[in-house]
């Protein structure tokens, strides 16, 4: 535990940072919907009528003009794609920065196996992915309150726990790829993070990349489809846990044996 | 029981040469110099050693136990430092060592404790503001803390004043001779003479000799420049000798009361006796030798 401990102080800073602007970003859209609502009604039919753009968004969908729907919408670009950042830096860069920093000769030459290295700091990742997605829930719940919203708790439930799998799934495909790194890795980190985001986007616009949301974990954080089926597509989503574990063994496997320069 | 025994150790980079065939033996309790010039593989070998690279061929045991199957025992008897001392930069000293032996799951705080006032190091600063030298004695207190049976230091000097080396050497002869095994790496041939009761020399990736200090030749060669005369002393073990005007330069291998003798007796203006670089050696006795 040691390890983990030491995982947790070395990235607290980050943490704060990430969870106040993700929070703050979520408590801003929340708190400026009643104004919003009183010119929603014209809003929303405009909304949903841009075509493939109000389709790219999901805007096609739900009602933009209602707290939920608007929120499911808000959401998905601030939490999805914050937390999709957030989740990929941890990621790449919780085995990889020990050897960019040139620390690792420091930390592997204690009689710590490299699989305990491993899985301590992958336990530490999904433990900062957690406070974070707890700390924002706390925020929006507070920040909802405030405004006298009563949402669809089911949906808003749903919707943070999609988010939480999304940061989970991309952490972990991360952490698989960091394996294979000398140094830094955080631009293939965040160009992932994008690259999932814009793939989820296309597959909405036409129906022949629909297959694309197989790959994407967006692809069952549709804030859109979540809220309008009350449930996520678990088609996709066996696919992302499949990702997740691949991303994990393979992080593990190679670590194990890999040169450490 | 040896400390260190090495068979046909051997670490390709793809194709690039790290060692080859590298067959060491460090019996339990010696104090062990390994010398080689930068690049000629020192590193590598210790790396191998302590299980951060593969080896590519041959087998390496540390106290009789196999280095890939059992690395973390292994790693639990050893106090390595590194060539180079990096450190968590926002971490304060303490908190530095106090995580090294934690990793250890060992309380060593009475000895860091000593080792921090022989060393002059303020326990209160961040990493990131130490300079080279302070950081290299963080890094000596986390080779030392726990009392390891088996030292491994690669090149451990570098960087600390000529005082701070003195105090250094002082600790290593104190654990020596309780019964720590000393293995450490250097380019400084000098250093190493006086320490180390055996040593081994590397270059380019090969083992050239290893034995005890006083068998291996060529270890108190100086490099000697004077001025003021055009044609160089007749000395026996001289080597590699240039002139430049009325400056001689020369590799001096024999007693130095002869060469102060010889030197006594020439018009000089100027005269410098100073420690070759270890290429120097090499080129002009090892390479030809060929050993």
């Amino acid at each position: 535990m040691t390890l983990f401990r030491h995982e947790l102080r070395q990235g607290r800073k980050a943490l704060l940072i990430w969870t106040v602007i993700i929070a703050f970003m979520l408590a801003v859209c929340i708190l400026i919907y009643p104004e919003m609502e009183s010119q929603m009604t014209e809003i929303s039919g405009m909304f949903s009528d841009m075509g493939s753009f109000s389709a790219a968004f999901g805007m096609d969908k739900i009602n933009f003009g209602e707290f939920t729907g608007y929120f499911g919408v808000e959401c998905g670009n601030v939490l999805g794609l914050g937390g999709a950042f957030f989740a990929a830096l941890l990621g790449i860069s919780a085995l990889a920065k020990e050897e960019k920093e040139h620390t690792a000769e420091f930390l592997l030459t204690h009689p710590v196996s490299r699989g305990k290295v491993a899985a301590q700091k992958l336990g530490a990742v999904f433990a900062q992915i957690i406070i974070l997605n707890a700390a924002v829930i706390g925020i929006v719940t507070l920040s909802t309150l405030l405004v006298g919203e009563s949402p669809d708790v089911k949906s808003f439930a749903l919707l943070f726990l999609a988010y939480f799998i999304l940061q989970i799934e991309i952490a972990s495909i991360c952490f698989g790829i960091s394996a294979f790194m000398n140094g830094s890795g955080s631009g293939i980190g965040l160009g992932a993070a994008v690259l999932f985001y814009f793939l989820n986007i296309i597959s909405n616009l036409t129906v022949d990349a629909k297959f694309l949301k197989y790959i994407t974990p967006f692809g069952y954080t549709d804030g859109a489809d979540i809220i309008v089926n009350g449930c996520m597509e678990i088609k996709y989503l066996s696919v992302g846990l499949v990702l997740s574990v691949i991303g994990i063994v393979t992080a593990f496997f190679l670590y194990g044996k890999k040169d450490i320069q | 029981m040896n400390a260190i025994e090495t068979v046909s150790l051997t670490k390709y980079y793809g194709k690039s040469r790290g060692i080859t065939d590298i067959d060491l033996t460090v019996e339990e309790g010696d104090f062990f110099g390994f010398i080689g010039p930068n690049g000629a593989g020192k590193s590598t070998t210790i790396r191998t050693l302590l299980g951060l690279i593969c080896p590519t061929s041959g087998t390496a045991e540390i106290f009789g136990r196999n280095i890939r199957s059992r690395r973390d025992e292994i790693l639990a008897d050893i106090g390595y430092m590194p060539s180079e001392a990096a450190f968590y930069h926002n971490m304060r000293v303490r908190e530095v060592i106090r995580l090294s032996a934690d990793l250890r799951s060992q309380d060593c705080r009475k000895e860091a404790a000593e080792l921090c006032e022989r060393l002059e190091l303020d326990t209160e600063k961040r990493i990131g503001e130490l300079s080279l030298g302070n950081r290299k004695k963080v890094s000596i207190i986390c080779a030392l803390q726990h009392k390891p049976k088996l030292c491994v230091l690669d090149e451990p000097t570098s960087g600390l004043d000529p005082l701070m080396q003195r105090e250094f050497y002082a600790i290593l002869e104190e654990r020596n001779q309780e019964g720590t095994t000393i293995f450490l790496s250097s380019h400084v041939l000098s250093e190493v003479q006086r320490y180390c009761r055996h040593a081994a020399v590397i270059r380019e990736g090969r083992l050239l000799v290893s034995d005890r200090m006083e068998h291996l030749g060529h270890t108190d060669t100086k490099r000697v420049t004077v001025r003021g005369i055009d044609t160089p002393p007749a000395l026996e073990n001289m080597k590699d000798i240039t002139s430049n005007g009325d400056t001689i330069s020369f590799l001096y291998g024999g007693r130095p009361d002869v060469l102060l003798g010889a030197l006594a007796a020439l018009p000089l203006t100027d005269v410098s006796i100073t420690e070759p670089d270890l290429e120097e050696i090499f080129m002009h006795y090892y390479a030809k030798e060929d050993i």
